[in-house]
């Protein structure tokens, strides 16, 4: 092929992805991302569908414990070791700065702050959830290792709180995603929250904090939930 | 020695590093609790932290470049670990030389770079578009830092005549008048000013510090991956300390001593990362390129003459 051609059978590619845009009206992929043919350096046509490469549609596996005292150790070791990341969703998490002051102290419990999701195992829901940010949030705890934890913060994600009759705001959280412990209250007071940690910790424990099976479990329900009011939904169905 | 001795010797010594090193870090982060009125973390959460994070049960990868990183990382720090004399005995075959040569000064500049190159290439497999970013403003920082670094250790080389660290602990002995600090003091202020950026405390953390945007290049990693960058910090802020212990503050003849002094030139970082925030690394890189270029310059003419 020469490099005249390959010229035209490119101009000829964008053009028509381009008119794809256009006439697809629900399409909230961007047009870059758009599934596609290209033309490698060598002249070969290959097809791209660039939106894999930033996810997977792997289904999440359950992962079984290891049972024993094995596992009671390495419990013991996640239970004294919780690094929360740093999302706030809600008002609620203007209750999460104080914990790190002189009063409150989280770091004598072994909790910690971390800014991505790939190194916390714990998400805090604080407080009311929108359904732009219940997107993020699915996203989120997908992307964080397994076993991972989810403290509720607050009324509005036990039952939609004040917010209960918005538009723009879900009521109840673990329809969505698994809830490990639920911290009641608006809002409720950083002892509050320090007190959820205690209880997560004593969960682990004990072995009972094993949610994130849970939602590999029962993963097909809780995604037709979250597509039901996920409206502009853009990605696949599991984000690693 | 018998080779098997050493080898004996080696690998206790790098348990002691290790341990050591994690304890050193809990302390100094125990330390900056109290400053800030807090109780801070327990003593034994490094510990914790690692074994949880070996325990994650679900660990992704990115490819191959992106599993050796991590291990790059800590293999810089065994190797910096592997070739210097941690303590003074006396003899240059002693147990806890280690297997440092003649030469080894050269090796050891090698592996300092070592572990953040290995992060570089890791770091840019994992397809996160801030870690190339975070890794770049961390090169930028370390090649401000070894400049000042390495004038100074081509001043401690020409002073005496040796690229050989055992021989350079070896003539600081005899009485702390003797040590580098005192007889060449240029060399000695620069290590003092440059040693900071190379043991990554505040002012100069910006590239790994968590709470900025770009957190760099640890973002991705997670798991096991991120128990081998605790450990490879661990052992390579004593190993740091250690380097800079030999050339400058006479080396150590005993463990407590070592323990000792690698303990108060740790934390003469952390009581400058206390006072001083953070630095932008355009600020950091002009810092680098001020005073402590300055000294190192300094300090190479005057024994060049």
């Amino acid at each position: 092929m020469s490099e005249l051609d390959l010229n035209n059978k490119t101009s000829e590619m964008l053009a028509n992805s381009e008119a794809n845009v256009k006439n697809s009206k629900k399409n909230f992929t961007r047009p870059e991302d758009e599934k596609r043919e290209v033309v490698a350096p060598d002249g070969s046509i290959i097809e791209v569908n660039p939106l894999y490469d930033y996810f997977s549609n792997e289904k999440p596996k359950e992962e079984k414990p290891r049972g024993g005292v094995v596992e009671k150790f390495l419990n013991w070791a996640r239970a004294e070791s919780i690094w929360v990341l740093g999302f706030g969703t809600g008002c609620g998490s203007i209750e999460i700065p104080p914990l790190v002051t002189p009063r409150f102290d989280m770091f004598r419990y072994g909790v910690q702050m971390r800014p991505t999701p790939r190194q916390s195992n714990a998400f805090i829901i604080s407080g009311y959830l929108s359904v732009k940010t219940l997107k993020r949030v699915i996203r989120t705890y997908e992307q964080m290792p397994s076993p991972k934890y989810i403290l509720a913060l607050g009324s509005c994600t036990i039952n939609g709180g004040m917010y209960y009759d918005s538009y723009s705001t879900i009521n109840r959280l673990d329809k969505y995603i698994p809830v490990d412990v639920y911290i009641a209250g608006c809002m409720p007071r950083p002892e509050a929250l320090l007190h959820g940690f205690v209880k997560l910790k004593q969960l682990i424990k004990e072995g009972k904090a094993e949610k994130a099976n849970e939602y590999a479990r029962n993963f097909d329900e809780y995604k037709a939930n979250q597509k039901k009011i996920i409206k502009d939904w853009n990605m696949p169905d599991y984000n690693w | 020695m018998n080779i098997y001795a050493k080898l004996a010797y080696t690998i206790l010594g790098f348990l002691i590093v290790l341990n050591w090193g994690f304890l050193m870090g809990a302390t100094m982060r125990k330390i900056g609790a109290r400053m800030a009125g807090r109780h801070g973390i327990p003593f034994k959460q490094p510990w914790i932290n690692l074994f949880k994070s070996i325990s994650t049960r679900t660990v992704i990868t990115h490819g191959i470049m992106y599993y050796i990183g991590p291990v790059f990382r800590l293999t810089g720090g065994i190797g910096l670990f592997l070739f210097m004399p941690m303590v003074f005995t006396g003899s240059p075959d002693g147990p806890w030389t280690n297997f440092s040569f003649e030469g080894d000064l050269i090796l050891i500049m090698y592996f300092n770079v070592f572990g953040m190159l290995g992060m570089a290439l890791g770091a840019g497999e994992g397809g996160h578009p801030y870690a190339a970013m975070g890794i770049t403003r961390g090169l930028a920082q370390h090649a401000a830092v070894e400049l000042p670094l390495t004038l100074a250790f081509l001043s401690i080389a020409i002073q005496f005549d040796t690229f050989s660290i055992y021989k350079i602990v070896e003539a600081q002995q005899g009485g702390i008048m003797h040590w580098v600090l005192f007889t060449n003091p240029f060399a000695a202020a620069a290590i003092i000013l440059a040693m900071l950026g190379a043991l990554g405390h505040s002012p100069f953390n910006l590239v790994k510090a968590p709470n900025e945007i770009l957190i760099g290049p640890a973002t991705e990693y997670e798991g096991t991956y991120l128990g081998f960058m605790m450990s490879a910090g661990a052992t390579l802020h004593v190993m740091e300390a250690v380097l800079f212990m030999n050339l400058v503050f006479g080396g150590a003849t005993s463990w407590l001593e070592l323990i000792v002094k690698s303990f108060l030139i740790y934390f003469w970082s952390v009581f400058v990362g206390m006072v001083f925030p953070r630095f932008k690394i355009e600020q950091s890189v002009t810092w680098f390129f001020k005073v402590p270029l300055l000294l190192g310059v300094l300090a190479v003419i005057i024994f060049m003459f």
